[in-house]
Formats: C-alpha cells, sequence, structure tokens
C-alpha cells in the first residue's frame, strides 16, 4: 500500500535520512523503533510532503506521492498524528476536528466520522466547546487521534502517541490504535515505548542515524536479543 | 458635550479607517509573521485608484450618490486585491524559506517602488477629490449635528468588519487561516493548502486597505502620494495595540487609536496629532507588548 524506496531527506547541507525504504502492506500495524535522532519523524514528514525528497520514491496505492505537495498526499488518504500532538490550541475542539475533515465535502460522511471519533473518545464529545490548548496532554493526544480520523484516511502516521502520558493512558491510547486498526485502517506507529509497540504491531523497523539497520516481524524483533540490549532495556 | 461628541464621532470614524488598514498588518501577520511594509502603499494605491476610476469613467453621470461609491468602492477592492495578490506571488513567496529578514527587506523594497511609482504616474502634488459625488448632509446626533459622511464611514467599515469576522469565525476557509496562522505545518497535515490561504489573506487585506483608502478621499477630499507612509504606520500602531496577528485586536485597536488621537488633538494640541500615535506605540510596547487582545491560551507540550 506504501512503498518508500530509498530516500534521502537533507535540512539544509546535513542529510538526515541516507536511503530509507519501507513497506506498508494494506491493514497492517508496522513500527518503526530507534534512538532519538534516527530520522523518524524526518521519515514521517517525507511522507507527508512536509519534507522534501532529494532522492527516492514515495509510492502510495502505486502512485507516485514525493512529487506532491503536503495538502495533496493528505487529500489521498495519508493522515499523520505529528510528534507533539499540534492540536490548534485556541480553537475549540470542535473546530480542531473540522479541520481534520478539511479534505471530506461529503457532509453525511463528516458526521458519522465525528460520531466514531465521539465513541471512541468520549472526553473529547463532553468537551466540544473548550479550546483545545487548555486540554490535558492526554486529553490533546485523544484530539489529535481524533482529527487525522476526521478526514476518513486509508492510512494512518502516529508519531510518538504515548509521549508524556501516564502509563494506564498509554495503555489506553495503544488499545485505541489495535481497535482502529481492527476497523481496516492501516497504521504506521513510531514509537519510543518499543515493547508496546512491538506488542501492538504485526512487523516492525529499527532505525539508526537515518538508516534502517533491522526489519522484522514484531515477533521476532521482541525476541531478538540486539533489539532487547538496545530498545528493550535488556532481556526480560 | 457637543464639542466632546464631534471629536468622539470624528475619532471613531477615522478609528475605522485605522481599523480596516490594520486588519491588512495583522492577517498577513497572523500567516506570514511578516509585516508588509508595502500595505500601507496599497492603501494609497486605493485612493488613487478611486479618483481615477471616478473622473475617467464619470460614474456620476450614470449613477446616484450611493451607487456611484458602491460601483467604486468594489472595483477599487478587486484591483487593490490583485495588486496584494500579485506583490506576494513577486516579493514574499520566493523568500518564503528564506531568512525572515530578506522579506523584511523585499517588503522594504516594494513600498519605495509602490510609492514612486504613484509620484511617477499621478504627480507629487496633492490631488483633490471631486467634492460633489457625497451629500452635505448633517444628522443631529444627541442633539449635535454631524456630518453624515462621517457617519457612513464608520458605518461601512464597521459592516466590513462584521463580515471579515463572520468569514474568518465561520466559514471554513476562514478556520483554514486560523489554523495556518496558529501552526502552519499542521495545518498542512490537515489537507490545508497553506500557500492558497496566504494568497487569500493577500487578497482580503488589500481589498480592505484599499477600500480604506477610498474612504479617506472622499472623506478628507485630498490625496498625496506618500499618505501610505502616515497611515500605515498609524494602522500598524493600531495592529500592536489589539494585538498583532488578533483580527477583532485589530478593530478595537483602530477605533481606539482614532478616538485617542481625536481626543488628545482636542483637548492637547492639534500639534500633537501625530505624535500621540508614538507615544501610544511605545507605551504599548513597553508595558504591554502582546497588546490588548494579544494574549494567547498557553499550550500545553
Ligand atoms: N528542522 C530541522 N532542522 C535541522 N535538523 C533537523 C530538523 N529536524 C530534525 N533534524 C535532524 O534530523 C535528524 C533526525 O531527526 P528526527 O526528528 O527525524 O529524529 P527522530 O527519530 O524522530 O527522533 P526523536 O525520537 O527524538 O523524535 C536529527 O539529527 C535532527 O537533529
Ligand atoms: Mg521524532
Amino acid at each position: 500500500m506504501l512503498q518508500v524506496e530509498n530516500i534521502h531527506v537533507s535540512y539544509g547541507r546535513v542529510e538526515a535520512l541516507h536511503g530509507v525504504s519501507l513497506d506498508v502492506r494494506q491493514g497492517e500495524i508496522v513500527t518503526i523503533l530507534g534512538a532519538n535522532g534516527a530520522g523518524k519523524s524526518t521519515t514521517l514528514n517525507a511522507i507527508c510532503g512536509i519534507f522534501k525528497t532529494t532522492e527516492g520514491a514515495i509510492r502510495f496505492e502505486k502512485e507516485d506521492i514525493h512529487t506532491l505537495a503536503a495538502h495533496a498526499i493528505v487529500a489521498r488518504g495519508v493522515a499523520q498524528v505529528p510528534e507533539g500532538r499540534r492540536v490548534f490550541g485556541t480553537l475549540t475542539v470542535r473546530e480542531n476536528l473540522n479541520l481534520g475533515a478539511y479534505t471530506c465535502n461529503d457532509k453525511a460522511r463528516v458526521a458519522d466520522n465525528r460520531q466514531r471519533v465521539y465513541t471512541l473518545f468520549p472526553r473529547l464529545a463532553e468537551r466540544v466547546d473548550q479550546l483545545a490548548g487548555t486540554l490535558s496532554g492526554g486529553e490533546q493526544q485523544m484530539l489529535a487521534i481524533g482529527r487525522a480520523l476526521m478526514g476518513n484516511p486509508k492510512i494512518l502516521l502516529l508519531d510518538e502517541p504515548s509521549l508524556g502520558l501516564a502509563p494506564l493512558l498509554v495503555k489506553a491510547i495503544f488499545e485505541t490504535i489495535r481497535e482502529i486498526n481492527r476497523s481496516g485502517l492501516t497504521v504506521v506507529l513510531v514509537e519510543q515505548n518499543a515493547r508496546a509497540a512491538l506488542k501492538l504491531a504485526h512487523r516492525g523497523y529499527v532505525m539508526e542515524v537515518g538508516r534502517i539497520v533491522l526489519e522484522d516481524t514484531a515477533d521476532r524483533l521482541l525476541a531478538d536479543p540486539e533489539v532487547q540490549k538496545a530498545y528493550l532495556g535488556g532481556a526480560r | 458635550m457637543d464639542f466632546f461628541l464631534q471629536q468622539l464621532t470624528n475619532g471613531l470614524a477615522v478609528g475605522s479607517i485605522y481599523a480596516l488598514i490594520a486588519l491588512g498588518y495583522t492577517m498577513v501577520y497572523g500567516v506570514l509573521k511578516l509585516i508588509n511594509f508595502a500595505h500601507g502603499d496599497l492603501f494609497a494605491i486605493g485612493a488613487y485608484l478611486g479618483l481615477t476610476l471616478l473622473t475617467a469613467f464619470g460614474l456620476t453621470r450614470f449613477l446616484g450618490p450611493l451607487g456611484v461609491v458602491i460601483v467604486l468602492a468594489l472595483m477599487v477592492m478587486g484591483l487593490v486585491a490583485v495588486v496584494g495578490a500579485v506583490l506576494e506571488r513577486v516579493a514574499y513567496r520566493p523568500l518564503r524559506q528564506a531568512h525572515r529578514l530578506s522579506a523584511v527587506v523585499s517588503a522594504m523594497g516594494a513600498s519605495i517602488f509602490f510609492q514612486n511609482a504613484l509620484m511617477l504616474i499621478y504627480g507629487a502634488r496633492y490631488k483633490v477629490y471631486p467634492h460633489d459625488i457625497l451629500p452635505k448632509n448633517v444628522v443631529s446626533l444627541l442633539g449635535v449635528e454631524v456630518p453624515l459622511v462621517r457617519l457612513l464611514v464608520l458605518l461601512t467599515s464597521v459592516l466590513m468588519m462584521v463580515a471579515l469576522y463572520l468569514f474568518i469565525q465561520k466559514t471554513r476557509i476562514g478556520t483554514a487561516i486560523r489554523a495556518a496562522a496558529i501552526d502552519q505545518r499542521a495545518a498542512k497535515l490537515m489537507g490545508i493548502n497553506v500557500d492558497r490561504v496566504i494568497m487569500i489573506v493577500f487578497l482580503i487585506g488589500p481589498a480592505l486597505g484599499g477600500a480604506a483608502g477610498l474612504m479617506v478621499g472622499l472623506y478628507y477630499g485630498q490625496i498625496n502620494f506618500t499618505m501610505g507612509w502616515m497611515y500605515g504606520l498609524k494602522a500598524f500602531t493600531a495592529a500592536i495595540l489589539g494585538g498583532i496577528g488578533n483580527i477583532p485586536g485589530a478593530m478595537v485597536g483602530g477605533l481606539l487609536l482614532g478616538v485617542i488621537e481625536a481626543m488628545g488633538a482636542a483637548y492637547l494640541s492639534i500639534a500633537w496629532k501625530d505624535a500621540i500615535t508614538f507615544i501610544v506605540l511605545i507605551a504599548i510596547l513597553i508595558v504591554r507588548p502582546t497588546g490588548l487582545l494579544g494574549e494567547r491560551v498557553a499550550e500545553k507540550v
């Protein structure tokens, strides 16, 4: 469904990705693990057209998207929940959700999606008129995910959704991701919380300084001694 | 009381013109974090285009005074909007990825260009609007005779501001403009074409500025190629006063500055009229740099 082929991305003169390739199939949860600065967020933003690739190609549903502007990529069904949530703080919850449906012209469909988001996160339904900036961190994360779902995406890219959340909430968010995936949505999950991510995902990639160094099924990555040492805090 | 009401209505009328111009500064600042120094000159272009259209087509022969003003306003707004959009395309878009200062220099260059273009085309002397267009009536307000034109200026500006406010608050595009002003990257991730949003802002701001230029021409009767500088500075002060980037702030700031200026000129000294603006600007920068309405809700990270 999504093929990333040997992409290079630079910030000014510094190259951050030196040829990253990924393959995501329909219906999967794929996780990308890696230390800080490995290039995980850069990869997601390259997929979404926020950063342009200098080399390589990105294909979504067999079409090149690395040549498109970010808004056009979103319109094709690629949604991202960015690192740090980036909800629109001075807009209300309702307005944030409406913006998530910006590319969707079908009113009935938007109403459906809204209902779905409220079912997933009843907390948001209670706070529709509250400014997003005044929500708690966990509520903001729910809003960020809900907002991404409003546009009816075909693939959802999540960048560290558990960042800064209490363990119980992390569990709830991960459960929600599983639920969303079961309903048919393909998911790419970037996480620091490697163990939880691998338990949730079907397959995983490990990144180190701008490259993919390992790729396997989630079970095998969980059992891999190298991965355990580097990302899972030793064997258990 | 009579004197006070005269000053108040005059201050509000002039202030509403400042507010219209200030909206252009504040909206552009909102989405680009750039002070469009050429905005005052777009306002001046509006004043001159109004004069040209008025005299060239002899509109007064076909239409009544109200019709003339409406047709004129629409034409001026449309044309100045196009100039604004071209300005964005030529002077700002190529510098989108460059250092902030480059765009500021480009803005100043555009301002100098517009000012000199106006001088070359229309000459350096004051130009006079035909003064038989608008009614000379006065209306009685709380027992005070106030020129009708003054009230019309105020009313028109307020109507435009209300329309803009509703557009920004209630429509899909308006929400997209607000989103792009808060976080461009997140706006792109919502599927918003941020380049188009910026273009729309560069149509609306100059259209309002052009309308303001036309109003000054009609209200005061004479215009000059440097008028963009003084009005621009005052409107900029109004935008800072209300909180730059904040749309209702620009409206409030403009009206307030107009009233402060009128009162200062009336009760202190007319010579102080322009200095008052600078005093307000300095005071607000010292006491409350975020402006009156500029306080944003803290965003949790
Ligand atoms: N806007 C930027 N300008 C310059 N360099 C950047 C920029 N964003 C990221 N980088 C650099 O690119 C590299 C990859 O960063 P990226 O944000 O993709 O890492 P990450 O894997 O998401 O890390 P983290 O887990 O900390 O979020 C880092 O070396 C980083 O310093
Ligand atoms: Mg990151």
